[in-house]
């Protein structure tokens, strides 16, 4: 992606119309029937969705542990240091945890992406003209 | 002695982010440069302006002013600014960068008509950066009155210099000095941060054990007199039933949904090169909230055991726990450092609020909506958006003004924090990830959501209930009746309105196949890059 040269400058972003690149529609058309951007998108899926559900039930738990069940919270579960604190404590490792994890997987998904813009290219299309836009 | 001391190191500040505007300002001769900085800054660079940007007046006084008189519950609030992070990294930062161009707005109206969301998404970005900014220029002007009290800048002087500050970064420096303001605040922040939790362990002999145990007897007088000790580790001090618990769930869950549609916050990731540079300046960012935020339980639980409740009470009040603390276990200078460091916060933040706010006018508004997006004559936007900058700026000045140091702000916060979860957040997410979503679904989503958000804190407990006849001024409810909604943050129910509206929206409105094609190449962008911003020469 780092080797395209640079593109759309601001003239063109403005003017641009979905009558002037009308007949251009199968560069988009081409990626959405690759196989490889179905894979990616598929191994995206994968992993944000499941990630997603985890952090958002893993973070309410706290609230709700924390406000419905004090006591069981306040058991002091390492010297003077009680669960509350340390599930708190937990979440800043877990978030942290969730984006390394999530940037090593992204790895796999740049190199999906580099590697579509590849095919593209070899087959002819310009990558540097702009889309349609709604404007 | 510290007023001197607090006065050199805010103008060393100063004179440095006016220099910093100075260069910045030579290379702002684009639009790409003046709304994007040329979308050339790095990684750990715009990681570091994100937390500069996010980690406002209200994180660095407000949480550890809570964490003194409250204990857990004040850490609580901490937990959710960090992992709000996660909803911005896996969900939103990457497929904006690719599909946008200045604003979020450039999302929604790639796939939708643009006229009507374009006019929303304003009307929203708008709202969330006015009411957030007034909430920090009141902060920094009430800030001004308790840390240089004896000295001769007032109220009214401290929010105008705030205001005029911000408004020079921006109009100036565009968005490149803005990211430098605030890089260096939160260097500045992290800095002083930093040191002070390494001061209060240094109480503590370096003994993590000696500091919890300190924290489990935590003694001071209760409202009638009595002299309580109570271990501030336990959870319940300030939420307590029967809303106690739903009101941390409410604030949750604007935190997790609202930070990711925060207009001052997205912009950022349009700064960067590539999709790529901006999930690792998330990553960044992550890391430096997120130890931030753990330090609060040094600076926190450090006030309420080193300073203590009783003197924190007669010396300003909550809000004066850290710089309080500074001065207990460094003196005056460090005093004076840690004040100097809280205007430096609320000037980085206020700079973003005023850049996005106005783009959003001059890109959305001025340019896509009332011109059909035709720039008539070459930096037509630019200088809009510096017309803006200034309106917004003098705006919330008078504002900040009329309303008074007392004035209680923390509402605006919410609120800000509420319509970002509540009408931005579900149609950026339909936007992106559903196919059949449309414009009536988008319009009905920010409405709804936005409205939803407003109605929920003016029936509220920040505006209404019943005081005694012995409250009057600004601490006295604007609405004389008891609250309809019992909660102080409406997310809980204003976030499901806002996706219910765009959902229902989108299914009563006609099939637009528009969209749907439009949604296919969004969706090839979004994840490829292909036909992206690109960044630009300097």
């Amino acid at each position: 992606m780092a080797t395209l040269p640079r593109a759309n400058d601001d003239s063109r972003w403005e003017k641009t119309g979905a009558a002037k690149f009308g007949a251009e529609k199968s560069k988009w058309d081409r990626v959405e029937e690759m196989d490889e951007f179905r894979l990616l998108l598929l191994a995206k899926k994968e992993f944000v969705i499941p990630m997603t559900v985890f952090f958002v039930v893993y973070y309410f738990a706290l609230p709700v542990l924390v406000g419905y069940a004090p006591e069981f919270m306040s058991r002091k579960v390492l010297g003077p240091v009680n669960l509350a604190y340390l599930f708190a404590l937990s979440q800043f490792f877990v978030a942290w945890g969730i984006a390394f994890a999530y940037v090593r997987v992204a790895r796999k998904f740049d190199k999906f992406g580099a590697h579509i813009l590849e095919t593209l290219k070899r087959e002819g299309y310009d990558l540097n003209q702009a889309g349609k836009r709604g404007l | 002695m510290h007023l001197d001391v607090t006065l050199v190191l805010f103008l060393s500040f100063i004179a440095i982010t006016l220099g910093i505007t100075a260069w910045a300002s030579r290379r702002s001769g684009s639009s790409a440069s003046f709304f994007a900085a040329n979308r050339q800054i790095t990684a750990w660079q715009n990681g570091i302006a994100v937390a500069g940007d996010y980690m406002s007046a209200a994180s660095f006084l407000g949480i550890a002013g809570l964490i003194a008189f409250f204990g857990y519950d004040g850490f609580m609030y901490s937990v959710g600014w960090l992992v709000a992070y996660l909803t911005v990294l896996l969900i939103v930062a990457e497929p904006l960068r690719n599909a946008g161009k200045y604003t979020m707005a450039d999302v929604l109206a790639y796939r939708l008509n643009p006229r009507p969301v374009r006019a929303m998404a304003s009307i929203s970005t708008l709202t969330v950066s006015t009411f957030y900014m007034i909430a920090q220029m009141v902060g920094a002007g009430a800030l001004v009155a308790l840390l240089l009290k004896g000295s001769h800048i007032s109220y009214t002087t401290a929010v105008t210099g705030v205001g005029i500050l911000m408004i020079v970064y921006v109009v100036f420096g565009g968005m490149l000095a803005t990211t430098w303001v605030q890089i260096i605040k939160a260097v500045l922040l992290m800095g002083g941060t930093i040191l002070l939790s390494i001061l209060v362990l240094a109480h503590f002999h370096f003994s993590l054990v000696e500091f919890f145990r300190a924290i489990s007897q935590v003694s001071y007088h209760s409202a009638d007199g009595k002299l309580v000790v109570k271990d501030f580790m336990t959870p319940g001090l300030r939420f307590k039933p029967p809303y106690g618990p739903l009101e941390l769930i409410s604030l949750g869950m604007a935190l997790i949904f609202g930070t990711a549609g925060l207009p001052h916050i997205l912009v950022r990731f349009y700064t960067v090169p590539d999709a790529k540079t901006a999930r690792h300046s998330v990553v960044w960012a992550m890391v430096i909230i997120g130890s931030f935020y753990i330090m609060t339980t040094f600076l926190g639980f450090g006030a309420a055991t080193i300073v203590g409740r009783d003197f924190i009470a007669k010396n300003g009040g909550n809000n004066m726990s850290a710089p309080l603390l500074a001065k207990m276990v460094a003196g005056d200078v460090f005093f004076a450092f840690i004040s100097a460091i809280a205007f430096a916060t609320i000037l980085a933040v206020v700079a973003g609020l005023t850049i996005s706010a106005s783009t959003s006018f001059a890109h959305d508004v001025w340019t896509n909506v009332i011109h059909a997006g035709v720039e008539r004559s070459p930096g037509e936007e630019r200088l809009v958006a510096r017309i803006a900058a200034f309106v917004v700026g003098a705006i919330a000045i008078a504002i900040a003004i009329v309303l008074g140091p007392t004035a209680n702000v923390a509402f605006l916060v919410a609120l800000a924090f509420a319509v970002a979860a509540s009408a931005n957040l579900p149609v950026i997410v339909f936007s992106i990830y559903w196919k059949r979503f449309n414009t009536s679904g988008a319009v009905c989503g920010l409405l709804f959501g936005l409205l939803a958000s407003i109605i929920l804190i003016l029936i509220g407990p920040s505006v209404m209930g019943i005081d005694a006849v012995t409250v009057v001024g600004p601490a006295r409810h604007a609405i004389q009746h008891a609250p309809i909604f019992p909660l102080e943050n409406p997310g809980l129910l204003s976030i499901p309105i806002g996706f219910a509206a765009a959902l229902l929206g989108t299914l009563l409105g006609a099939k637009d196949p528009h969209s749907v094609q439009r949604f296919e190449e969004l969706e090839v962008r979004a994840n490829t890059g292909l036909g992206s911003e690109r960044a630009t020469a300097a």
